[in-house]
């Protein structure tokens, strides 16, 4: 169990994908204007992380890996080539499933979403998080901690972010630096008080 | 002082919309409102009657902080006359020690502590002032802005925060970035999120570790390795109390006199600054009381986990209470009005982040030995959120009282 919570919490805290390694940074920047949408799109990332990294675990291991078609009389062959083919395939049928059911259960999030709920597909988080899992050889379990732990990181860092951006409504940049400029050293100041969790041993 | 009413008012035509050297307004206004009263009046509603503004704040802050700038002076000037003195030299190289060759560095002749002191800190000090200040001139000319007080506030925390050898030119660059980017880009005082003295220093923090970490830095004596307190209890042998390994007793590192920091070594200086920030209301006591229960919930539960490799598990709460910024960021960072969450609940949950965080950072992260920093930072990062829930608790409660 010990372990299991270790992994989460490296990677909420320690190993922050947009804070720590600048993953997902498109979806991170432009959905944070408002609390309740980054809540709502932080939320998609981690169900969409939770679900797609365990599914590609045992893709990998029962279908890709060298050996892993042993059950169909095939020992040798290695298939693990089209691993990123096959990630990118169920991350954008697990994004396509959860769009439905956001039109058809919560269409306020899906309209405030917009482009970017299909584009969550190509979020480079999401498939990072996939191939996290399989550089690091993850077994079953351990994917689902990480995904849970990937997606929290991601929604935690996004709903912050957009609480600085509401509460800086009242500020005022110099013209050039409005919107996403800002942001984007929002983002870096963050990420320099987020750098004081690594190296943190748990 | 009635010339200088005179000259001030006399001048004064030139720098309006219209005159010639309106460009130059912010400079005029900052010298007017130091020397003069203001006169301004407010025409529309709403009228707050309160002796309280943002310069009489700024300025009490600048006097809660004057206890711990005499520690800053003395104990400099202490550490490096026993550290000379320790070692048999009567006189350090360079130009401070042909001033010093003067009086002499004697660790029992009080003005010789302060003189050299001095010598380490108010450069420091000087820097951060001017480059900063030169920093908040070019935006507010540029934009239009009035200098603010909370400016003098900024670059004294920032000097008192940094370690006496640290180069001159590294002071330039962190308040550079302190002040620019934690700040101005935001539009300036009351609208920035992070406060630009913690964002300065964990910036030369992290930009130049050689000279902001390790133990060469501590005591401003060339080439001298010195250890601070918390460094030896985090290299501390297992198996004894790690406190004994420390050549200091719990008054010494109350008092301050140990290395460190140049401002932050003293928790008696702090607890002044604290008592003067409550008595005057400026700071707010739910987030130091806060972080000091988050601190030390977190160091029990520490103890009780207990550690067989990591010696820090076992230090009692009093001991982090003196070691380190704690007590400094507890007292000046952490309650920075603009920073902070503004409900009283935020207000709760963030001294309870903060002080957890710290103990947390300080135990079991190898890397830094000294948490406290980057704890507020992190708590700077969260406190908008905390406000938001807060708020919006707030309406769902009234909504269900008063029906929607």
């Amino acid at each position: 169990m010990g372990h299991y919570l270790n992994i989460i919490i490296r990677a909420v805290f320690i190993e922050n994908l947009p804070l720590s390694l600048f993953l997902g940074m498109c979806t991170f920047l432009a959905i944070s204007k408002k609390v309740k949408t980054a809540m709502g799109l932080g939320l998609a990332v981690l169900i969409i992380m939770v679900v797609t990294v365990p599914i590609n675990n045992l893709i990998l291991t029962h279908l890709l890996q060298p050996g892993a078609l042993a059950w169909a009389g095939y020992p040798k062959i290695d298939l693990t080539f089209l691993g990123l083919l096959v990630y990118i395939g169920v991350i954008a049928a697990v994004v396509q499933i959860l769009e439905m059911v956001l039109d058809r259960f919560v269409p306020a999030l899906y309209n405030t979403l917009g482009i970017y709920l299909p584009l969550l597909t190509v979020n480079c988080a999401i498939l990072g998080a996939a191939l996290f899992m399989v550089e690091r050889h993850y077994t079953f379990l351990e994917s689902t901690a990480y995904g849970f732990g990937a997606g929290g990181g991601f929604f935690l860092a996004v709903v912050a972010l957009a609480g600085i951006r509401e509460k800086l409504e009242y500020a005022d940049p110099p013209a050039g630096l409005r919107g996403l400029g800002l942001s984007f050293i929002i983002a870096g100041l963050m990420a320099m008080a987020f750098m004081g969790l690594s190296g943190l041993e748990v | 002082m009635n010339w200088l009413n005179n000259l001030l008012d006399k001048a004064a035509p030139h720098f309006q919309p219209e005159g010639r050297l309106r460009r130059w307004y912010p400079l005029f206004e900052a010298a007017d409102s130091f020397v003069m009263g203001s006169n301004r009046r407010t025409s529309t509603a709403p009228h707050i009657r309160d002796s309280m503004d943002l310069k009489r704040i700024m300025v009490l802050v600048v006097m809660a902080l004057l206890p711990c700038v005499f520690m800053a002076l003395w104990n400099t000037g202490y550490q490096a006359n026993s550290a000379l003195a320790g070692l048999g030299i009567s006189t350090p190289p360079g130009w401070r020690g042909a001033l010093m060759a003067h009086i002499g560095c004697d660790p029992q002749n009080f003005w010789s502590n302060i003189l050299h002191g001095g010598l380490y800190f108010l450069p420091v000090y000087l820097v951060s002032l001017t480059v900063g200040g030169l920093w908040e001139c070019v935006f507010n000319i540029i934009r239009g802005h009035e200098m603010s007080e909370a400016f003098l506030v900024t670059s004294l925390l920032f000097a008192l925060i940094l370690p006496p050898a640290i180069p001159l030119w590294q002071v330039a660059v962190g308040i550079s970035f302190g002040v620019v980017f934690a700040k101005e880009v935001f539009g300036g005082v009351g609208r920035n999120f992070m406060n630009p003295a913690l964002a300065a220093r964990a910036f030369v923090f992290f930009a130049y570790p050689a000279q902001m970490s390790g133990d060469l830095v501590w005591t401003a004596v060339d080439g001298l390795s010195r250890a601070t307190p918390l460094t030896t209890l985090a290299a501390a042998t297992h198996g004894s109390n790690a406190v004994n390994a420390l050549n200091i007793t719990w008054m010494q590192a109350f008092m301050g006199v140990i290395p460190g920091s140049m401002g932050e070594t003293s928790t008696l200086a702090c607890l002044l600054g604290a008592v003067f920030l409550l008595i005057t209301g400026v700071a707010s006591w739910r987030i130091m009381l806060a972080m000091l229960s988050g601190g030390a919930a977190m160091t029990v539960g520490f103890q009780l986990m207990g550690s067989a490799v990591n010696p820090m598990f076992a230090v009692p709460f009093h001991w982090h209470l003196v070691l380190g910024g704690f007590a400094f960021g507890l007292v000046f960072m952490a309650t920075d009005p603009v920073s902070a969450p503004h409900t009283q609940a935020g207000q709760w949950i963030y001294g309870l982040l903060i002080g957890a965080l710290a103990i947390l950072i300080r135990v079991a992260n190898p890397a830094f030995p000294e948490g406290v920093m980057l704890a507020i930072l992190l708590g700077n990062v969260f406190a908008p959120l905390f406000d938001y829930f807060v708020l919006a608790a707030n309406i769902r409660r009234r909504k269900l009282r008063y029906g929607g």
